[in-house]
């Protein structure tokens, strides 16, 4: 924490130097090259930003759970809409974000517009308080034009649409080593049962394939409900996981087993974990963070884990598909259904209805926001908006995530903890991972447990 | 402030010097009441700015309560700087008004009632506690009757849940073991080192040391108990970094999960708890031990009682009082613990406890009737202890 401290201490302190130097070179963008087309302030093409009118002296105050240093970027993207519409957008990021947005709500101070995490959350906030607003029509055909249909659903409660999607993530990848798997003869798996294979291999070949890591604070668990996810949507395909967590199948489920006993197979198999950390019950002791990081000293080889990880290796790792660390897509269990795909994405739902207000929430959800972000972001970054430029993105990973969620023939479904009630959501499910692992509980009391806490 | 004011009475201005003089209490200066108004007239003022107080939280909650209230938009939305400055003034004149109507009303009254004092004294902290206390125990048990929307009655389905279902018996249970460990431990081993270090040459040095931890919050301990119980593998190239594991390496055993094996992760837990309360415990019996009277303990000596027998049959039963208090104290510290789950394991690893169990639904899973049914149960288990606590306190001093 103090490192971190340090370190954004001295980010503002180049940023101060920098700004008393050159006014509005603040933010890492290369401000040599002019020809820059976008965020810098002073040369943006407003063509596009004429329909939000001129919003000169009004201001939109922004409430969010992204906090320094990954909130940079989300403010300096905000530059063209400021520049063309006058407009001034307040930022605001909380760790507290999850319980403080509802005390603001009910205390009759929310912001005009908040980042939603998780679609969970948002229902609840509109269910609870009702004081979340419909999303504008800009909003509405923003989405219809530039997201794939399934996105639109996602940030509907009850039949009222109230956000699009602002950024997105993808969660279906495994870490691993190019540069180790290259050197020891490793091929990337296609199919379940070849990266099964391959875990045996590494078994016989003396090495742990696996590490893994689910501890973050009062989330802890959270990873291991992905795995479930990314399993369920391979063995039993994209319909039965919208019963599942739609509840129109019950959580204990024999589907459901089926899942959390493959799962097993590899979290909980002392052969094949946990790399560099120790034994099963380590998975629980050990931060999410730091859950892959044996990868680089080579005491792991595997680590299934979303897009948003590469922000976790250390400062001078390459990633690269030729690199220190690269990720290779979740393969597939059964031929059905296809590549799914996993993913999350926060939704910005506005709690006033200003003209600013909602030429902001239209803007977040036009490809020029998506393409601003796009620019000023460091790797760690996407969206599933169809009109942004991958190239745009720094990342390797970046854009190998922007190119599955593009892609057509992707089936994307939604993070189902992130849709579930937040008593199994963001509770029950959580907790009972965390037994399975640490307690070494039973798959069928696990199971039963969740069922029994479903609202 | 009021002897210039002009329009005062006559009586009053001869009598303001001796006033100023002699500033005591109405009963100190017995007949004129002239000569203790400007007591009363504090005492009044103090009543009236409390009134002012409770005038604008009132007309706040009218305000909170009925949305629909029209509210001057000049006194709510300010946005310039010249309607804020306007409001300022116009806060600073209701200001002036209403406190020089007290003041003048003071100096027309000629006698106070009797029991216009001891209301001005006793109104705040009365208003304080029936809006600050009791309001929301009462909220909070009718909360507990309701859904997770405070919306809709369920009688007592959440008190059933709490009864009933597999992780909140584990709740349940981690509570009654921390109220069953933490005070007696932490007291014996107070008492047992206060007895030890009384009357050496060390005495302060090493009452210090146990007492430090007192001075860290519980967030504080959590965090530096989290990093000695800290674990790593043993394994090539993995250095162990939590000083317990470190020990257990050096002395050639498996390092161990302190804070995932459950069910002992929550003596470990405890053992923090233990840390921190024994600096209490030791120094409150010190001190009554210090106070057991010198004649007592010769007058055993003499009978040929020494050793364990003194701590036995004198030092014991002298000090009983101040044990009870100490153990009923930490007793109710315990049973509102919350910080240190919180820190350590955020009440995973079936190392939940009640507090934290009520946080974690009212303000992570929105569960508010659930949430408030916990407090309640909180607030019904604290309050035998404090009974207890507050009659032995008044038995000790009554021995005195």
């Amino acid at each position: 924490m103090a490192f971190r401290t340090t370190r954004r201490g001295a980010v503002a302190v180049t940023c101060g130097v920098g700004l008393s130097l050159v006014l509005a070179a603040c933010g890492g963008g290369d401000d040599e090259g002019d020809d820059g087309d976008g965020a810098a302030a002073g040369d943006v093409d407003c063509a596009a930003y004429e329909q939000y009118g001129d919003l000169e002296g009004t201001q939109v105050t922004v409430y969010a759970s992204i906090v320094a240093p990954e909130d940079a970027a989300h403010i300096e993207s905000y530059a063209p809409f400021e520049e063309c519409t006058g407009a001034t957008v307040v930022y605001e990021g909380s760790a507290e974000f999850e319980a403080q947005i509802v005390v603001r709500v009910q205390s009759g101070n929310p912001p005009d517009i908040a980042y939603f995490p998780q679609p969970g959350l948002l229902q609840t906030v509109v269910r609870d308080t009702g004081a979340v607003l419909e999303a504008p029509e800009a909003v509405l055909e923003n989405t219809q034009s530039y997201w794939g249909e399934e996105w639109e659903g996602y940030g509907t409660v009850d039949d009222v649409f109230y956000a699009a999607p602002l950024g997105a993530n993808v969660k279906s990848f495994v870490w691993y080593s190019p540069t180790a798997f290259e050197e020891a003869g490793y091929e990337i798996p296609q199919t379940w049962d070849e990266m099964i294979e391959l875990s045996d291999q590494i078994v016989a070949d003396g090495g742990v394939p696996w590490c893994a890591g689910i501890g973050s604070g009062d989330a802890t668990g959270w990873p291991l409900t992905d795995w479930m996810e990314d399993v369920m949507l391979r063995e039993h395909g994209p319909d039965v996981y919208d019963q599942w967590l739609n509840h129109d199948i019950p959580f204990n489920d024999p589907q459901v087993a089926s899942v959390l006993e493959r799962v097993g197979s590899v979290m909980k198999n002392d052969d094949y974990v946990n790399g560099g950390l120790g034994d099963v019950t380590s998975i629980a002791s050990t931060t999410f963070q730091d859950g892959g990081l044996p990868i680089l000293q080579g005491q792991c080889w595997m680590h299934r884990q979303a897009s948003f990880y590469q922000a976790n290796w250390p400062e001078g790792t390459a990633v690269a598909e030729d690199g220190d660390v690269f990720a290779f897509y979740f393969p597939p269990i059964s031929e059905d259904f296809g590549r799914p795909v996993l993913g999350g994405a926060e939704f910005p739902a506005a709690f006033t209805d200003r003209p600013e207000v909602q030429a902001f929430q239209a803007f977040l959800a036009s490809p020029e926001w998506a393409n601003a972000k796009a620019e000023v972001s460091p790797p760690g970054w996407v969206s599933a908006n169809t009109e942004l430029d991958a190239s745009l993105l720094v990342s390797p990973i970046d854009q190998l995530a922007a190119e599955i969620l593009a892609d057509e023939e992707t089936v994307f479904r939604f993070d189902a903890s992130d849709l579930m009630p937040g008593e199994v959501g963001s509770g029950s499910f959580w907790t009972e991972m965390t037994s399975w692992i640490a307690n070494d509980k039973p798959d069928n009391e696990v199971l039963d447990a969740i069922e029994a806490s479903w609202p | 402030m009021s002897q210039n004011d002009p329009d005062r009475p006559p009586a009053g201005t001869g009598s303001t010097s001796t006033a100023l003089d002699k500033p005591s209490p109405p009963q100190a200066a017995p007949a004129p009441a002239e000569g203790s108004s400007l007591w009363t007239g504090v005492l009044i003022a103090i009543g009236a700015v409390t009134l002012i107080g409770i005038l604008a939280f009132v007309l706040s909650l009218v305000g909170v309560w009925t949305p629909e209230f029209d509210w001057p938009s000049w006194l709510v939305r300010t946005t310039t700087t010249v309607q804020k400055f306007s409001l300022m003034i116009f806060a600073i004149i209701l200001f002036v008004v209403v406190m020089s109507l007290i003041l003048l009303s003071v100096d027309r009254g000629r006698r106070i009632r009797s029991w216009v004092v001891p209301l001005a004294f006793l109104a705040p902290t009365g208003i304080m506690l029936v809006f600050g206390l009791i309001y929301p125990g009462v909220r909070t048990m009718r909360e507990s009757l309701f859904d997770r929307t405070s919306e809709n009655f369920v009688g007592f389905d959440n008190y059933a849940t709490i009864f009933t279902q597999d992780i909140f018996q584990i709740v349940l249970r981690n509570t009654f073991v921390w109220v069953l460990i933490v005070p007696i431990i932490a007291t014996g081993i107070g008492l047992i080192y206060a007895v030890l270090v009384d009357r050496t040459r060390f005495e302060a040095l090493a009452k210090g040391l146990i007492f430090l931890p007192m001075a860290i919050s519980f967030v504080g301990a959590g965090i530096i108990w989290k990093f000695i119980y800290e674990f790593r593998p043993d394994q090539e190239g993995v250095n162990q970094i939590g000083l317990a594991n470190q020990i257990l390496v050096w002395l050639g055993r498996e390092p161990y999960q302190f804070l995932i094996t459950a069910p002992w992760n929550n003596l470990f837990l405890i053992a923090v708890m233990i840390w921190i309360q024994t600096g209490f415990a030791m120094t409150v019996l010190s001190a009554a031990i210090k106070a057991i009277p010198d004649d007592i303990v010769e007058a055993a000596r003499l009978d040929g009682v020494s050793g364990i027998g003194m701590f036995r049959y004198v030092t014991v039963p002298s000090i009983r009082p101040a044990l009870v208090v100490v153990v009923t104290t930490v007793a109710i510290g315990t049973l509102k613990i919350f910080d240190i789950v919180r820190t350590m394991t955020g009440g995973n690893f079936n190392t939940s406890v009640v507090a934290n169990e009520f946080y974690t639904q009212s303000f992570r899973q929105f569960n508010i009737g659930l949430g408030a049914a916990l407090a309640t149960l909180l607030f019904v288990l604290v309050v035998p202890i404090v009974i207890y606590n507050v009659r032995q306190l008044r038995l000790s001093e009554d021995v005195r």
